[in-house]
């Protein structure tokens, strides 16, 4: 534990001073989670707080990577360090992954920008753990924007993506009518829409079935800024300069109008509920595999009294 | 690393080599034996290797190679890898005459797989490369 804590230590120094080596292995070791994690976590708390967070989500195939690649390029040419949490699905049955999103993101790499490929592996509420402590040292070492990207499909995925401070949900003509977009939640997040593939037949459709829902959701009051709607053609490069500003100028909206710190606020409680979920998980594990069966207790009894045993602990683990 | 954490590897074709189907089928024969493949595709250079691996902090890295660069261009990758002071053993794919095997050996390869390898060879003879990381 003590080496632990001067190898991370070091680490951090290191980081501080610029070093990106050092960077990738402190988010290796928070991926990992455990004592490390929890370590770097404390060092790199203090130091954050400073870097716009921008969530990309969207269905498979909608341009995600493209978009993000070209936001991170243009950004890093423009005097930022932006870095990018790319997150792919890991596969259910191995466990591996396959991350493609470097191939898109050769020339964001090339103006500077840090990309790390992120998998979301297996073990459950992991993803919700990691990421916030990956944007986090991404955050502390100087890295402005970070960009967390994942696919709209799990109900954790969107959850991560979520929790930025800029939310931009991608879609494509042919997403689905008016109907489906007031179901789907991915909705719901979105400070700001981008049709992409905006040259392909339907687009227009997309944008007006868009533009319907945002009016239904101001009605029932639950937008507090009606997100804007960019189209893109992200392979052509057509779009990319309205999407740029549309995301700067939702970050000002956010300072100017005190919204930060609400957001901020929310994010941090719900990192704190996803870890204290995550300890409660661990305990109830552990008390099922130590549970000594009887089945002449009810199994509500039971669990009442391994409840009020967990409150009255004054150490974890 | 620990035991149960994904082996993570880098994967790229290099220059200009344009077969790319082979290093798809090792991308999901990698991805089916439990690691996570970063995968770069096609025209890669030692300089974005390198700062792949760098970024991605991956355990190993994986060439293929189809056009007979081999003995030019894997010692090439290992020595930009060591010359970034980065620990990582290369593993080469694709078509390496035996008599070359000796050479590429010598200039620090850590593996070759020819184009008979299984899925299972593939696995292993990455898993063997990490195990033997620093050694």
């Amino acid at each position: 534990m003590a080496s632990e804590d001067s190898t991370i230590n070091s680490l951090v120094e290191r980081a501080s001073e610029g070093d990106r080596r050092s960077v990738a292995r402190l988010l290796t070791l928070v991926e990992r989670g455990g004592v490390s994690a929890e370590i770097i976590a404390e060092a790199t708390h203090p130091l954050a707080g400073k870097s716009h967070v921008i969530g990309i989500t969207g269905a498979p195939g909608a341009g995600k990577s493209t978009l993000t690649a070209s936001l991170a390029r243009d950004l890093a040419e423009s005097d930022h360090t932006p870095a990018v949490l790319a997150v792919d699905p890991s596969s259910p049955l191995t466990g591996g992954a396959i991350l493609g999103d470097r191939v898109r993101m050769e020339e964001a790499t090339e103006a500077g920008a840090f990309i790390r490929s992120m998998a979301t592996r297996g073990h459950a509420g992991g993803l919700a753990l990691a990421v916030p402590g990956m944007v986090r040292v991404f955050d502390a070492f100087g890295f402005n924007p970070v960009i967390i990207e994942t696919v709209g499909v799990g109900q954790v995925e969107v959850d991560v993506a979520s929790a930025a401070d800029t939310v931009v949900v991608v879609v494509t003509s042919g997403w689905g009518d008016a109907v489906q977009a007031n179901k789907a939640g991915l909705l719901e997040i979105a400070d700001l829409f981008v049709v992409n593939k905006a040259d392909r037949p339907g687009a227009n459709d997309a944008r007006r079935d868009l533009e319907l829902m945002i009016d239904l959701s101001q009605v029932t009051g639950q937008a507090v800024r009606r997100p804007e709607i960019v189209m893109t053609t992200a392979t052509e490069g057509k779009g990319l300069n309205e999407l740029k500003e549309a995301v700067s100028e939702h970050h000002q909206f956010l300072i100017q109008e005190d919204q930060m710190s609400l957001r901020r606020s929310k994010r941090w409680k719900a990192e704190v509920r996803s870890r204290l979920e995550y300890l409660l998980s661990e305990f109830s594990k552990e008390s099922i595999d130590n549970l000594e069966e009887n089945q002449e207790s009810s199994p509500s009894s039971v669990a009442n009294d391994l409840a009020k045993n967990l409150l009255k602990k004054d150490e974890l683990g | 690393m620990t035991k149960n954490e994904p082996i993570r590897i880098v994967l790229a074709k290099l220059g200009l080599d344009g077969h790319d189907r082979g290093l798809k089928v090792v991308a999901r024969m990698l991805r089916d034996a439990g690691m996570e493949v970063v995968y770069l595709g096609l025209r890669q250079t030692a300089e974005m290797i390198v700062t792949a691996v760098e970024q991605e902090d991956a355990d190993v890295v994986g060439i293929s190679m189809h056009n007979a660069g081999h003995l030019t261009l894997a010692p090439l990758i290992v020595n930009a890898l060591r010359d970034a002071g980065l620990d990582v053993p290369v593993v080469v794919g694709g078509i390496v005459p035996e008599s070359d095997l000796e050479a590429m050996a010598k200039a620090g390869v850590a593996g070759v797989l020819g184009p008979g390898a299984s899925a299972e060879d593939v696995a292993a003879c990455v898993r063997e490369a990490v195990a033997t990381r620093g050694k």
